[in-house]
């Protein structure tokens, strides 16, 4: 049976149903996978998305746009395919698309990564057809620490950092992975601030449910705050700028899978590097792909060739998308991790 | 070990120069003279010889991670350092490390030198997966030779110093020379009584600072406390004559022994206790100085032939005085120096030793004048020296200045990418250019610097965007960047594809205004190659 996705130029499509899996520009109909821009994108008439992702993306989006939300697990029939949301782990509301049609199944998994993280649902393996997958970090370089030592790690600096009279700067991505980052931090050192950008992603993590602690927006502190001790969660591209001046004397770190190499870390002068991701990491990607036992494996975002070129090898059936030909939209490797998403287009 | 493993890494994650040093000063209080002299010897940058063979490290690194050899060339083309890549890859074990770091280089790792393959291997891979990443990581950095860890030897001087109350100077000097890593060594370092002066001891160079090109040089001050030279592209080089025994070391403090028999053979004529400073040049026997091309064929040969030698017939071309009769002169002012040194030249008669010209003036247009005749001469413009000034220790502004002058430049078409190492490993930042010939590309030069770091991003995601073809790392990608490159010479080369040599090409601009078409042609590339390269003026 033929599948049930293609790959367009606006992103996977399925003419079945006739709806677009988070397209890179306008449609009638996206299905979206979370709430990152370059995966919910402006312009689009209607908006299909799992329901914890709600208060996310209403904040990001057009107020104009038309949503309609999903439970985890819901079907819901689009053309005479059923339609599903299940947890991607990637960030709260992140969600792999389910797509089965006459007995056919396929899942794009948008981003995910396994293993816990407090602010979302864990990824679950979902048996298919055909399996869509990211491949952003698909080197056997990239293996993740266990993510307690490294959330000891970062509270450590932090507390190294109070001694020293300094203030800590912590950069991560503005929703999703500061949020991630401010669950595993130790609100006994010291005050927590944030961002803006990162402040209103609190928000709507807090108004979906999920307990973060105190946080304060750097806006609203007094004019004769004394910044050392405390904890700045920033985005990336604050670093350098003037807007760091009003903290004194600084010690900067970068949050992110990238930080496992040692050139992007010094590359950007940051003080430390936490290697945190919320993507898949060499092994779990292949565990992920095991456990979803597909037929045919289409890999995107990311190391492609290489991944697929790896799953070949190993007897499975896997394609390359977009082997050069990245779509502006994609993530891989250009530091968007480490640029945040100001980097519009 | 383990307390070098950690020096690394508080070096390696912070960008303070003052936190570097301090976390050196702590290392030096704590760690033994036997350690401390090794750790010395590579934070300054020395290697072991080399070890295994890299090829052999790829192959078992890609055996122990359980993946295909392609995948670990991946990755490394991905990480951009081997060391890196190999203890990324190799799965981890929480163990210990123990043995100090003089053990580990003297008792386990240079013995692997000599050792068959098999023997060789056993311990390899053992040390990978008995010791934690960061550890391993750096016993493979001690392996594989590419120990770069944003320390210069300045910094590592400054460190040695505050920690032994001595003055860096005496530090710089010390460290100069075939210093070795022994315990006796680190002690000598920190020896109070500082009347020591081996014999092949070289004194650290002055360096001169460049005037901005476009800028105007009067602004230095008055043109009187000033002279001026010729400034050569050769090898820098100081010339020690002491107890008999000649040494020529290079800027890069290399003894370079046996490289230039003429020059050596012309330094017995100096008295014993001189020290001269200078420029190693290809010249002909008028005096007429050779384009550094011809100067090339004679680097890096360790045997050097007749018809070599013939061919290309070296001078050391001497500029100062840095010691007579034993004694230190570098704190006498320039005027001083250079007085002391012609009247010692016009004592030793050698075809092969000369003193530079000065070049005479009554104002700063004088030299502008002359500066303008450097091409024509393989001159890459004008040193300036004050004249009153003391010879300085390394880059101090003020004294030295280098004239030169205007690069050519040449528009060119980004053709071939591929990503760098270190700093920029995971970044595609090492290019290639190409000019028109009729309707087609040539490759002609390739250049690795000159874009900010928010320039180097954006055309990292071009590339990454615009890839036609890719053959291994390198990636071919859409002409439609034009950078304007400089070089300081251009040479007519029968290895290259363009018929050309480029001397140190870099990026000046990203010509954003400018489409591939609007590019430079080889024609106009061919232009700019001195008309005559044999040497002969005008």
């Amino acid at each position: 049976m033929s599948e049930l996705l293609q790959q367009t130029n606006r992103g996977f499509y399925c003419p079945q149903g006739d709806f677009h899996i988070d397209p890179h520009r306008p449609v009638d109909r996206a299905v979206v996978t979370h709430a990152h821009t370059d995966h919910a994108r402006w312009g689009s008439r209607r908006y299909l998305a799992a329901s914890p992702s709600e208060h996310l993306l209403r904040m990001r989006m057009s107020p104009e746009a038309e949503f309609q939300f999903a439970d985890y697990g819901q079907t819901i029939s689009i053309g005479g395919v059923a339609v599903s949301f299940h947890p991607a782990g990637h960030m709260l509301g992140s969600a792999q698309v389910r797509l089965e049609y006459r007995g056919r199944v396929e899942v794009v998994t948008g981003d995910y990564k396994l293993g816990s993280d407090a602010t979302c649902q864990s990824w679950q393996p979902l048996r298919c057809h055909l399996l869509v997958t990211e491949s952003t970090f698909g080197l056997p370089v990239y293996r993740w620490p266990d993510q307690q030592s490294v959330f000891a790690a970062i509270n450590q600096w932090w507390r190294d950092n109070r001694e020293r009279e300094q203030c800590s700067v912590l950069y991560g991505y503005a929703v999703g992975k500061s949020q991630r980052i401010i669950a595993g931090l130790d609100p006994e050192i010291g005050p927590i601030y944030c961002h803006g950008a990162v402040e209103k992603g609190n928000e709507a993590y807090r108004q979906t449910g999920v307990h973060l602690p105190p946080t304060m927006h750097t806006a609203k502190a007094e004019k004769s705050q004394r910044w050392a001790g405390a904890m700045v969660v920033a985005v990336p591209s604050a670093h350098g700028t003037p807007w760091l001046k009003r903290f004194g004397k600084t010690s900067t770190a970068m949050a992110s899978g990238w930080m496992a190499i040692r050139g992007p870390r010094r590359r950007r002068s940051f003080d430390r590097g936490f290697v945190l991701s919320d993507h898949v990491d060499w092994p779990s990607l292949l565990a992920a792909v095991d456990a979803c036992d597909p037929e045919t494996v289409w890999v995107t975002h990311g190391y492609t060739a290489v991944v697929a070129r790896y799953l070949k090898d190993k007897g499975r059936n896997a394609i390359s998308l977009d082997r050069w030909q990245r779509s502006a939209s994609d993530q891989e490797d250009r530091e968007a991790d480490t640029n945040g998403e100001e980097q519009s287009e | 070990m383990k307390l070098f493993a950690e020096l690394y890494q508080l070096l390696d994650s912070t960008t303070r120069t003052n936190a570097k040093i301090s976390a050196m000063v702590d290392y030096f209080g704590r760690a033994d003279a036997a350690d401390a002299a090794w750790a010395i010897h590579f934070l300054s940058g020395q290697k072991l010889r080399r070890l295994v063979p890299t090829k052999l490290l790829r192959q078992w690194a890609a055996e122990e991670a359980d993946i295909p050899p392609w995948l670990f060339e991946e990755s490394y083309s991905s990480v951009g350092d081997l060391a890196e890549t190999i203890s990324l890859v190799v799965p981890e074990q929480q163990l210990e490390t123990t043995g100090s770091l003089r053990e580990w280089v003297e008792d386990r790792l240079q013995v692997l030198r000599g050792m068959d393959e098999e023997a060789q291997r056993k311990i390899v891979t053992d040390i990978w997966r008995q010791n934690p990443a960061h550890v391993r990581f750096v016993i493979l950095k001690l392996i594989t030779g590419a120990f770069r860890v944003g320390v210069s030897k300045r910094l590592v001087t400054r460190a040695l110093a505050e920690h032994s109350g001595i003055s860096a100077e005496v530090i710089a000097h010390r460290l100069m020379g075939t210093w070795t890593p022994t315990p006796e060594s680190f002690l000598r370092l920190s020896n109070p009584d500082i009347g020591d002066a081996v014999a092949s001891q070289p004194y650290p160079f002055c360096l001169a600072h460049a005037i901005d090109r476009d800028s105007n040089p009067n602004e230095l001050g008055n043109f009187s406390d000033f002279a001026a030279e010729w400034k050569w592209d050769g090898i820098r080089g100081q010339l020690i004559r002491r107890n008999s025994q000649t040494f020529v070391w290079s800027r890069g403090e290399e003894l370079m022994e046996n490289r230039w028999p003429e020059v050596e053979a012309a330094a017995a004529l100096l008295p014993s206790g001189t020290v001269l400073d200078g420029e190693i040049l290809a010249t002909q026997a008028d005096g007429i100085v050779l384009p550094f091309a011809q100067l090339q064929r004679r680097i890096n040969r360790k045997n050097i032939g007749r018809k070599l030698l013939l061919e290309v017939p070296v001078v050391f071309h001497a500029f100062d005085l840095l010691e007579q009769d034993e004694k230190d002169l570098r704190p006498l002012p320039w005027q001083e120096r250079r007085n002391r040194l012609q009247q010692l030249m016009s004592q030793v008669q050698h075809p092969q030793l000369k003193i530079t010209d000065l070049i005479p003036a009554e104002c700063w247009e004088d030299w502008a004048k002359t500066r303008t005749q450097s091409r024509e001469r393989h001159s890459e413009g004008l040193m300036l020296k004050r004249v009153d000034a003391a010879y300085d220790v390394g880059r101090v502004r003020g004294t030295w200045w280098k004239w030169k002058v205007e690069p050519y430049t040449i528009d060119a078409v980004l053709i071939y990418a591929q990503k760098g190492h270190g700093k920029r490993s995971n970044l595609f930042s090492d290019y290639t250019f190409a000019v028109w010939k009729g309707d087609q590309l040539v490759p002609f030069a390739k250049a690795y610097s000159g874009l900010s770091n928010s320039e180097l991003r954006k055309v990292d995601r071009f590339v990454r965007q615009n890839t036609t073809e890719a053959f291994g790392p390198v990636r071919s990608v859409q002409p439609e960047l034009v950078m304007e490159l400089a070089f300081e010479g251009l040479q007519a080369s029968t290895r290259h594809k363009s018929g050309i040599a480029t001397r140190f090409p870099r990026i000046t601009r990203w010509r954003h205004d400018k489409g591939a078409k609007d590019a430079n042609t080889l024609d106009d590339v061919l232009d700019l190659l001195p008309k005559s390269s044999s040497g002969d003026t005008p």
